[in-house]
């Protein structure tokens, strides 16, 4: 397959411009005869639809959860960035683009990353409009962070709850349209297939959870907002119901699914505490900003931390990244402290933990400044550990909690199959190999607010629609392997639970495809992964009926799709014999352990087509092109 | 540590529920409530038993997916913690939990612990926003917030709608639900606009929905697990006493409500 990425030619300070001009408008009388579904409800689903009910397009939204406003974006703690320069410290819309590829280990796409950083501010401003409660300054202006690696302070946030609140403007936005009736949500419902007609995405297969009918729903064009798919691993941050299902339906229609193995490890979660845990919980990385991290100098000190003297501590990051110190970005204070772990200086019962220590910070600001910035989060490691963290330091581990790969798309942000559009954390874009903090928010509702909007009407506005009905093939198709598909899985009654294959998927990929690879143990993971996915297909026991409330079922169906991605990502990162970002290969390292890129060999997007059940996937690469960026190694010391 | 759960069964709203009690041998004071009958549902499949029905997201409480009762209280005995960060170590060895649904005519029980709160949905869908569309607004300084407004919307604004406060309340009342969205709305410049058309709207629907009348008994912020304060009811009747004088004209048609009055 030939992808075209669209990329409008010329500078590109005005490549967003221009696209705009170039696209084609959608008459506003004609706007209400455009059916759109929106699958998903997080910031980028949610401000879409929103957006589009607005221009007056006849929009359904869809969502798992039972209100669009329990989406998992609202999990976010930290902040968005906007390259706004209100702290007058040097940013511009040039830096943050700069940073943002440069963090993404160059192998994200320039012309998008540029443009979701030229749209940043129109974010802010629109946010606040809504009435999202952002920090202010006593003045009443906005204020700013530093954040999770960046040296200017370009974070916008809502104490540690800035996603919930960004995520409850763009829920209200979308209320409003309901209410004006130009969106229809439907809660409660999962989209189990894409319907695709004459080679266009012209529709979903549903089922409702709560009664498990299964509906069809025909519409112009789809949008898929459906979010990441850490939740693969098992244990991650994600919230229990995250998944790919709606990517992977489309994948396995034709959409090609680009860089798998992009998966994102947070430096510092509440580490497990036993075999029952069920999610890993993230601790914003905002607390880096004040927090030191640090080891016992000796091996399996048994001392509690308070009784470790300065001297016998090791800040390696600070010993290590000197200008950068615990700023550091993500994956690089992953992993060393992973390394710090492999090389049993780890704290806690298990070993797998470091400290992350205020008493320094508390000291220079006192507990009550710390406490206005941290206080919601540090009350929440003491709920879940019984610690107190004002007192001694928290235990910290890295966890996965983003994925940057996703569906390939185009500067347009359409997938290889036309009219099927994909947003946010569910595509691949704007974060290359490692996407920076703050930047989550930024891009979903980019692409929400600002860019799909303009595209979808390119699309609308380019292309007739013939009916279609529900008698036609592709339609019944769809429909009637979604049904197979749900009726295998209860036939099965095997003797082993969703959740248990689900547990032993994770390990296997969290240990083989996490935070460090090797061609021999992707290698065997992609074995064990294939011979756990025909056992779970003999043995699995999903309980109950298909007609009503039944969340083993829905959780069956979601693993036996990631049992196929977890075998994509292996095959994904075994063909890239590189590392970057997070995707860390021990056979490519520089002499002092930082990831070694190739980029003579591996500057490009691996998007993976399907072929066919048993059928090894084939891949196409679009090749990536700096210009304006040029590719360092880079260095945070 | 072994304790007993006595969960509310109920396979769907038109049959009767009773409780059920399990016996846990096993339980770590580490696991949060919900692991805790993650394990139990693990035992009740392989046992051949259907699994208890519960709702629940991201598990670290700020969703707002779950929530039940637990011996009498919404989300539990923890001050500020939804029942998935209520880690076991609250309880006593060998205690006996009795697990309900969300009690409220306005919530429809679904399934077991999983009750329906649409309604609150349309309680925000009625007026509980800022009218703004997309492309619209001024740059983000442009309109100036003093701190302390903006820390007293923030308060209101992080409800996370679970519904805890309509459970506890005796009458059923979603007065500190609809109040903190009121509040958080209202007292900024940017929601100055609508602020009395917001107020009639939100608490119009508030009504249709069969949620019961505040009278000021204060359970609702006792259980919240964001601490939502009860002035937010306060400012919700300040707000609705004005407009109702103001606007008594136009009182604003409520959407068709989950449950029909009888």
């Amino acid at each position: 397959m030939k992808l075209d990425a669209r990329i409008p030619s010329g500078p590109i300070e005005e490549a967003w411009v221009k696209a705009c001009f170039d696209m084609k408008l959608v008459n506003p009388a004609n706007k209400r005869k455009h059916s759109i579904i929106v699958v998903g409800s997080g910031l980028a689903g949610a401000a879409a639809s929103a957006s589009l009910g607005e221009l007056g397009y006849n929009v359904k939204c869809f969502c798992f959860q039972d209100s669009p406003r329990r989406a998992h974006s609202i999990a976010a703690q930290g902040g968005i960035n906007a390259a706004k320069n209100y702290p007058n410290d040097g940013e511009s819309v040039f830096r943050l683009f700069y940073d943002t590829v440069k963090g993404g280990d160059f192998r994200a796409r320039e012309a998008n990353v540029y443009r979701l950083a030229q749209i940043s501010g129109k974010i802010i401003d629109q946010c606040v409009a809504q009435g999202v409660p952002f920090a202010r300054e006593y003045g009443g202006a906005l204020t700013n962070r530093s954040f999770g690696g960046a040296q200017v302070s370009r974070t916008f946030y809502a104490r540690g709850q800035t996603g919930q609140q960004l995520l409850l403007g763009a829920y209200q936005a979308l209320e409003r349209q309901i209410h004006a009736g130009s969106v229809t949500m439907i809660p409660r419902t999962e989209m189990l297939d894409l319907i695709v007609v004459d080679g266009r995405a012209r529709g979903i297969v549903t089922r409702s959870l709560i009664t498990g009918e299964f509906n069809v729903h025909i519409a112009d064009a789809v949008i898929l907002a459906s979010g990441g798919y850490s939740n693969v691993y098992y244990l991650s941050t994600n919230a229990k119901g995250s998944n790919v299902t709606a990517s992977w339906r489309a994948y396995k229609r034709g959409a090609l699914f680009a860089n798998p193995c992009f998966t994102q490890i947070h430096p510092t979660c509440i580490p497990v505490s036993g075999d029952y845990q069920s999610k890993l919980t993230l601790m914003s990385e905002s607390l880096r900003n004040d927090g030191r991290i640090w080891v016992p100098k000796k091996k399996g000190d048994p001392r509690p931390p308070n009784e470790i003297p300065q001297d016998e501590r090791d800040y390696y990051l600070e010993r290590r990244y000197p200008s950068f110190g615990n700023l550091v970005p993500r994956d690089v204070a992953s992993r060393n402290a992973k390394a710090m772990c492999d090389e049993g200086y780890g704290v806690g019962k298990s070993g797998l933990g470091v400290y992350l220590d205020f008493s320094d910070a508390i000291a220079r600001l006192g507990e009550k400044t710390i406490r206005e910035r941290y206080g919601n989060l540090l009350d929440m490691y003491q709920r879940i550990t019984d610690e107190d963290p004002y007192k001694i330091p928290m235990r910290i581990y890295p966890a996965i909690h983003y994925t940057m790969g996703g569906l390939w798309v185009d500067y347009q942000l359409q997938s290889t199959i036309p009219g099927l559009f994909v947003l946010g954390e569910a595509n691949f874009s704007d974060h290359g190999a490692n996407r920076l903090g703050a930047s989550a928010l930024m891009q979903g509702l980019s692409d929400g607010y600002f860019i799909i909007p303009y595209t979808v009407g390119n699309y609308l506005a380019s292309n007739k629609f013939p009916k279609v009905d529900e008698s036609n093939p592709a339609v019944q198709e769809a429909f009637t392997s979604v049904k197979t598909k749900i009726d295998k899985l209860l036939s099965i009654k095997g003797h082993r639970t969703v959740d248990s294959f689900h547990r032993e998927l994770g390990k296997i990929t969290w240990d083989y495809c996490g935070m460090a690879r090797t061609a021999e143990g992707l290698e065997l993971a992609i074995g064990k992964i294939r011979a756990l996915r025909e056992e779970y297909w003999q043995n699995v026991n999903v309980p109950g009926s298909g007609d009503d409330l039944n969340a083993s079922l829905e959780k069956a169906g979601r693993v036996a799709d990631f049992f196929e991605l977890a075998e994509l990502m292996c095959i994904d990162a075994l063909n890239r014999n590189e590392s970057c970002g997070g995707h860390f290969r021990e056979e490519y390292q520089t002499p002092d352990g930082e990831a070694q890129r190739d980029d003579e060999h591996y500057s490009y997007v691996a998007a993976w087509e399907y072929a066919g059940p048993n059928a090894a996937p084939e891949l196409t690469k679009e090749p990536l092109e700096f210009h304006y960026v040029h590719p360092s190694q880079r260095s945070y010391k | 540590m072994k304790l007993t759960l006595k969960v509310w069964r109920q396979k769907n709203n038109r049959e009767k529920g009773s409780f059920v009690s399990y016996a846990m041998d096993d339980v770590d004071p580490e696991m949060s409530m919900l692991e805790c009958l993650d394990v139990l549902n693990e035992t009740l499949i392989l046992r051949g038993e259907i699994p208890v029905a519960f709702e629940h997201d991201c598990r670290e409480g700020i969703c707002g997916s779950c929530g039940f009762v637990i011996n009498g209280v919404a989300h539990g005995p923890e001050r500020a913690t939804t029942v998935c960060q209520l880690t076991m170590r609250h309880f006593k060895d060998g205690a006996e939990l009795t697990l309900e649904p969300w009690r409220a005519k306005a919530f429809p029980l679904i399934k077991d612990l999983t009750v329906d709160r649409r309604a609150l949905d349309h309680i925000i869908e009625a007026g509980g926003y800022i009218s703004v569309s997309t492309g619209q607004a001024p740059d983000g300084n442009a309109i100036l917030v003093g701190k302390e407004i903006a820390d007293q919307s923030m308060d209101a604004a992080a409800c996370i709608g679970c519904g805890a406060c309509v459970a506890a309340c005796p009458n059923a009342s979603a007065a500190l639900f609809t109040g903190a969205k009121i509040t958080h709305l209202g007292i900024l410049p940017q929601g100055e606009p609508e602020r009395k058309r917001r107020a009639l709207s939100m608490v119009a629907q508030m009504n249709a929905e069969v949620f019961g009348n505040c009278t000021s008994i204060g359970e609702c912020t006792g259980v919240c697990p964001k601490e939502i304060p009860l002035e937010v009811i306060a400012t919700m009747n300040r707000d609705y006493l004005c407009a109702s004088f103001e606007r008594r004209d136009e009182l604003p048609t409520p959407v068709s409500p989950v449950v029909q009055r009888a």
